[in-house]
């Protein structure tokens, strides 16, 4: 039996020196080392022997068994380093193949310009409203002291509807109106609101101007609102949006709904004010009409001119979308070719 | 319009560079929109930024005035000849020229030189030639054999205008301010080189549309005095008696009507000086009657209109005429200046006499009593006309007039008798004549000044400068406001032509903007509002549709937005022939005046934005999945204003992976399942927590046997499924099938919970367990699964269907269901017998309900 024993492990060692695979080595180990290995049958084999010669064999059986064993672990080792050897020399990849593409959604630009407003305006307690497309001539001009055939209605060519008095929105300015009716209290509470929303205008669409457009409009009211509130406020965005550095310029203007009124520049961020094609080489971008809330608007929001003052201002989303990106036609914008919408 | 630097220094002594001029009239609301520089250099202004110009600067050695002394034949050529030039000190060049204006003088002793641009050599001009801008430098050159090197020049070789049929002439000396004439030699630069302004005036500046308007924010902006021109006018003809007749019917629509009358006067060309101003500003100039017309309209902004005295006479039968002013009889037409036969409208006020009407009131004038160029004596019409009355006939008799354009935004009647007295004065001047002595002035209701009081605190409220009165007052007072000063109260008296300025609490308003324009906007402090924080309400509506926008670009779809008009055809492709609607019946909000023929509603359906836009793209691209949201506009019968319900559209068509060298499935088209998975993950994102249900979906627009209606707690959210193939096809979209989504989007996200619990993580572990039973074709995969759960109760907490197998073995008919189940408590852990019995129960109900079988 001892003869059995030392052969079996010389044969055992000597396949195990030979054997180069995990897979191998997985075999190996079952056929003499497994529940019903060789060796394994082998050192359960003792109690079957004469009472003398189990002691010895059952030594020597247990010292093959644990050589073996040890062996095995350090083949395994060896075995194991080799395949991470070879894997780290010859596993390599053409790495300039293209990755699996994952599935891209997102949203249109328009929208990233809004949400950019929303975030901003609302830090400085500017809330949302938002009011309808569809308006009344009222609201959208009367009310806003432009009463029918006002010159300044000029300013603003108008989509009609064929019900009397209906009209497309042609600015978010009637939201003002409605707006301060709403949560004015009868002219007792303060407001903070922008104005996101289509806004239609009767013009020929070209590279430079659309029927249709996003406006922001902007409204506080309260009882110590003032026009340095209105250069401080703007002045805030403006920082917020176009950097820290922006400078930023005043200009009189008119709008009938505020008074006084005032358009504000920034100073061009595409040239930073030296003169560029973009801003026709003046170095300034305008970006918001804006003014004082007008008497009348807000008495017909329900507000005492004498007690109550307010400031508005309007903002051109895509506009400024259109000189971010460098966008060389404002039809772009609805026109929703996917490979315009897919570089946002 | 247009304003020349010259022009306005009639007025006001301006020594700014131009560019700084028009930078503060820009701040200042009178924006300057482009700057055209006649032969001067453009001004280098620090801190200022503008376009570089182009344009040609006279050199002030080379280009000169020059005085044509003599005209000489050219020896050899009978197209030039040789205008001898005197550049001063005696000098006499000799000019070859083929200037055709030239020719009549030829041999001629000149005893009167002709005036000229003159450029020596080395000057650099305009190429005359060439049709493009070129520039060249005038080099030494004989012609026809005579030296030649330098030239006489034109219009268009010095950048004034295109004109190159001659060269510049005038006959008589040019002018300094002073009187004083200009001398040959003189740079060309300081005789006639100017700066041209192009201002943009809103509404509000109605008083500053005219040359002296402009002069006057000036004098005001810049605190400096100014010149009004002369209204004096010499009246020494014979009195005007009863030579006319005015009556003025409404004096709401015409408040004032004033007229003059210029006897023996003789009509002919303008003089130099006028021509040359009234092109400058963009005017033809026709004869010296209704050149002064033009000047006046420009010069003061009170426009003029001349009438043939004599033709009105004849009208009235020989006697004296009498003008009426008035609106149209029904039926009344008119022919007016521009030949168009013109039916009036009941709101147009006319000039008329006792024969019909004369003229369109305020806008243009008609052409039976028009100027001539044998008129002898001429009336002379300076009249004020209702702002809002004038705008609304240009409109509608789509007419716009320099005249027209001016009384549409407000002339006060104060400016009637001034433009009056001036324009008679400068036709005697031109035409010569005598002016009758006295004046037709009809003003029925002269309106008091407006007065307004204006505490200074308003202008700490309103603007945030603390000004005191005095100073305010002086700021006024530069803008020719009336002010007494009364403790801390402005007492302000109104300039009559200062139409923006209310009263009362408008006009304090009015005065403050007044104040700061003249302060400067610049010098207002920045602050932020410290003023209470009003209510915040937040926007849960928005904040809603902005986490669907979200949910939507994370579940891999592109948003977009489309045109919100539409017209009834283009939607009604989206109807299958001989099929009923499933749009909204509503009558559409129909445009009156549409910007083309293919937007003449509003939409009221994202279909057709989808669709539209899917046509589009499928020309660039094999895979679109989109989504849009937004309003869709439905008219109702009890308001005039439409419900605009927000939508949410989605559209999937094509390849349902990009392109890609990995994996076979990068060929596979998207199918019903894929926008099911993006509803469903929709759901999900939105934490919908209704009751699901899917069923088949009535929408015509839709495949019948695959698309389905999203039904949350009972009632229908919108529908989805693959495009009907009839309509597929309407939008050409014949490729891989469509997969659209309509979903009111209002009603959805009134299922989605401000608030959602998560669900605590279990400790005990799960017991996993798969079943399959096979059912008939015709169970829904739904009903299976509603069985089980409720069958499972509160032990299965989760079923998930992963296969459905048709064919060998299952019989024909059938098909077999695999779910994974998860079974587990929150408590503690699941016994084996548990497990047994609850499975049991699943097969049992599943046997039972649905006469599902095990599969072995
Ligand atoms: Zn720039």
């Amino acid at each position: 039996m001892q003869s059995q024993l030392e052969t079996i492990y010389a044969q055992a060692a000597a396949e195990l020196d030979s054997i180069a695979s995990g897979e191998a080595l997985d075999a190996w180990e079952a056929k003499y080392l497994g529940k019903k290995g060789v060796v394994i049958e082998l050192v359960r084999s003792v109690g079957t022997l004469p009472k003398e010669e189990r002691a010895d064999f059952g030594k020597r059986a247990n010292a093959i068994r644990d050589a073996l064993m040890e062996a095995y672990q350090r083949r395994s080792e060896s075995i194991k380093a080799q395949a991470l050897a070879a894997d780290l020399e010859g596993g390599a990849i053409d790495v300039t193949l293209p990755g699996r593409p994952r599935q891209m959604g997102g949203l249109h630009p328009s929208t990233h310009t809004l949400r950019r407003f929303y975030e901003i305006w609302a830090e400085m307690g500017f809330q949302v409203y938002r009011s309808r497309d569809v308006e009344d001539d009222d609201t959208n001009f009367t009310l806003l002291n432009m009463p029918p055939h006002h010159p300044a209605r000029d300013m603003q060519d108008t989509f009609h509807t064929t019900t009397p008095n209906v009209i497309l929105r042609t600015h978010t300015s009637p939201g003002q109106i409605r707006a301060m009716r709403e949560f004015g209290g009868e002219g007792t509470q303060p407001i903070r609101i922008i104005l996101p929303g289509m806004s239609y205008r009767f013009e020929q669409i070209t590279a430079r101007s659309e029927i249709q457009f996003h406006q922001v409009e902007g409204l506080a009211v309260g009882k110590h609102i003032r026009m340095s509130d209105l250069k401080g406020t703007i002045a805030e965005f403006a920082k917020r949006m176009f950097g820290q550095n922006a400078k930023m310029r005043y200009r009189a203007s008119y709008f009938p709904f505020t008074e006084p009124s005032m358009e504000v520049d920034v100073e061009c961020f595409l040239c930073g004010g030296t003169g560029c094609r973009i801003c026709k080489y003046t170095g300034w971008l305008e970006i918001a009409g804006s003014g004082m809330v007008h008497p009348v608007v807000l008495r017909n929001g329900g507000y005492d001119p004498d007690v109550w003052s307010g400031f508005a201002f309007g903002m051109g989303p895509e506009r400024m979308t259109l000189l971010r990106h460098a966008i060389p036609d404002i039809r772009y914008f609805w026109g929703n070719d996917l490979r315009f919408l897919e570089q946002f | 319009m247009r304003v020349p630097l010259s022009w306005l220094k009639d007025f006001v002594d301006i020594d700014l560079p131009a560019e700084a001029l028009a930078e503060r009239l820009t701040l200042a609301g009178l924006e300057v929109a482009a700057i055209a520089y006649i032969g001067v250099p453009q001004a280098s202004v620090p801190g200022l930024r503008y376009p570089k110009s182009d344009h040609l600067v006279w050199d002030r050695e080379r280009i000169l005035l020059g005085a044509i002394r003599e005209v000489k034949p050219h020896p050899n050529a009978d197209r030039l000849v040789l205008a001898m030039v005197e550049i001063g000190g005696g000098v006499i060049e000799q000019c070859v020229t083929g200037a055709p204006n030239l020719f009549d003088y030829q041999g001629q002793a000149l005893d009167m030189p002709l005036w000229t641009a003159f450029a020596a050599e080395g000057a650099e001009v305009w190429d005359g030639h060439s049709d493009e801008p070129q520039r060249m430098i005038l080099k030494e050159k004989p012609l026809r054999g005579i030296p030649n090197r330098s030239m006489v020049c034109s219009e268009k070789e010095l950048g004034i205008s295109d004109d190159h049929d001659g060269v510049i002439l005038f006959h008589e000396p040019i002018l300094r301010r002073d009187g004083t004439p200009f001398a040959p030699g003189t740079p060309l630069q300081d005789v006639l080189g100017d700066v041209v302004f192009e201002i943009e005036f809103t509404p509000n500046l109605a008083r500053a549309i005219s040359i002296y308007g402009v002069a006057r924010e000036i004098a005001f902006l810049l605190d400096l005095p100014l010149r009004p021109p002369s209204f004096d006018a010499v009246m020494d003809g014979a009195p005007l008696g009863d030579a006319v007749r005015v009556e003025i019917r409404d004096s709401a629509l015409n408040p004032r009507f004033t007229a003059a009358l210029l006897r023996d006067t003789k009509v002919k060309p303008s003089p130099e000086w006028m021509q040359r101003r009234l092109r400058l500003v963009g005017s033809r100039p026709i004869n010296n009657i209704v050149d002064v017309t033009n000047y006046i309209t420009f010069e003061i902004g009170q426009p003029l209109h001349a009438f043939d005295y004599d033709k009105l006479a004849a009208r009235a039968g020989g006697g004296a005429p009498t003008i009426i002013t008035r609106t149209p009889e029904p039926g009344e037409t008119l022919e007016t200046l521009d030949h168009v036969k013109r039916a009036l409208e009941p709101h147009n006020i006319l000039v008329a006499d006792t024969a019909g009407a004369l003229s369109l009131g305020g806008i243009i004038g008609g052409a039976e009593t028009e100027i001539d160029d044998g008129t002898r004596n001429v009336l002379l019409e300076a009249a004020s006309w209702n702002y809002i009355n004038i705008r609304r006939t240009m409109t509608t008799q789509a007419v716009r007039t320099d005249a027209g354009y001016r009384f549409s935004r407000g002339v006060h009647p104060s400016q009637a008798i001034l433009g009056l007295k001036r324009g008679i004065e400068l036709m005697r001047q031109t035409g010569g004549g005598q002016i009758a002595a006295g004046v037709i002035d009809v003003y029925p209701n002269p309106q008091p000044p407006i007065k307004v009081d204006l505490p200074a605190r308003e202008i700490e409220r309103l603007l945030g400068v603390r000004m005191s009165a005095a100073e305010a007052a002086g700021l006024l007072r530069r803008a020719a406001f009336a002010v007494e000063i009364d403790g801390e109260t402005l007492h302000v008296t109104v300039p009559d032509y200062r139409m923006d300025i209310g009263e009362d609490t408008i006009g304090r308003a009015d005065l403050v903007e007044e104040i700061a324009r003249a302060y400067g906007y610049d010098r207002i402090a920045q602050t932020l509002i410290a003023d209470e924080m009003p209510a915040q309400r937040g926007n849960p509506a928005l904040e809603q549709e902005e986490m669907a926008r979200d949910v939507l670009a994370a579940l891999g779809l592109r948003e977009q937005i489309s045109y919100r008009m539409t017209t009834p055809a283009r939607e009604a492709q989206l109807v299958p022939p001989g099929l009923a609607s499933s749009l909204p019946l509503n009558p559409y909000v129909t445009l009156a005046n549409p910007i083309s023929s293919d937007k003449t509603v509003m939409r009221k359906t994202l279909l057709i934005s989808l669709l539209e836009n899917a046509r589009h793209n499928a020309r660039f691209t094999n895979r679109q999945q989109v989504f849009e949201i937004g309003a869709v506009y439905l008219t109702r019968p009890d308001d005039p204003l439409p419900d605009e319900p927000r939508r949410l559209g989605l559209l999937m068509t094509g390849r349902r992976y990009p392109v890609s060298w990995l994996g076979v499935d990068s060929a596979a088209n998207v199918d019903y399942f894929d926008l099911k998975g993006v509803i469903e993950g929709l759901l999900r994102g939105l934490h919908i927590r209704a009751r699901i249900v899917y069923e088949r979906s009535p929408h015509t627009s839709l495949h019948p046997g695959r698309s389905a209606r999203l039904m949350l707690d009972g009632k229908p959210v919108g529908d989805f499924g693959e495009l009907h193939p009839l309509v597929a096809s309407a939008f050409e979209l014949t490729g891989a099938p469509v997969y659209v989504a309509e979903i009111d989007l209002d009603a959805l996200l009134g299922f989605s919970p401000a608030l959602y619990p998560i669900t605590p993580l279990a400790v005990t572990p799960p017991i996993l367990q798969d079943i399959a039973l096979v059912v008939t074709e015709e169970t829904p995969a739904a009903a299976v699964e509603a069985v089980l759960v409720k069958a499972g109760g509160d032990l299965l907490k989760r079923c998930t269907l992963f296969d459905v197998y048709r064919g060998d073995p299952i019989p024909a008919g059938h098909k077999s269901l695999a779910y994974n189940l998860v079974y587990q408590t929150d408590a503690r852990t699941l016994t084996d017998n548990e497990v047994a019995s609850v499975h049991q129960r699943l097969v049992k109900a599943a046997e039972r309900e649905l006469g599902a079988k095990l599969r072995g």
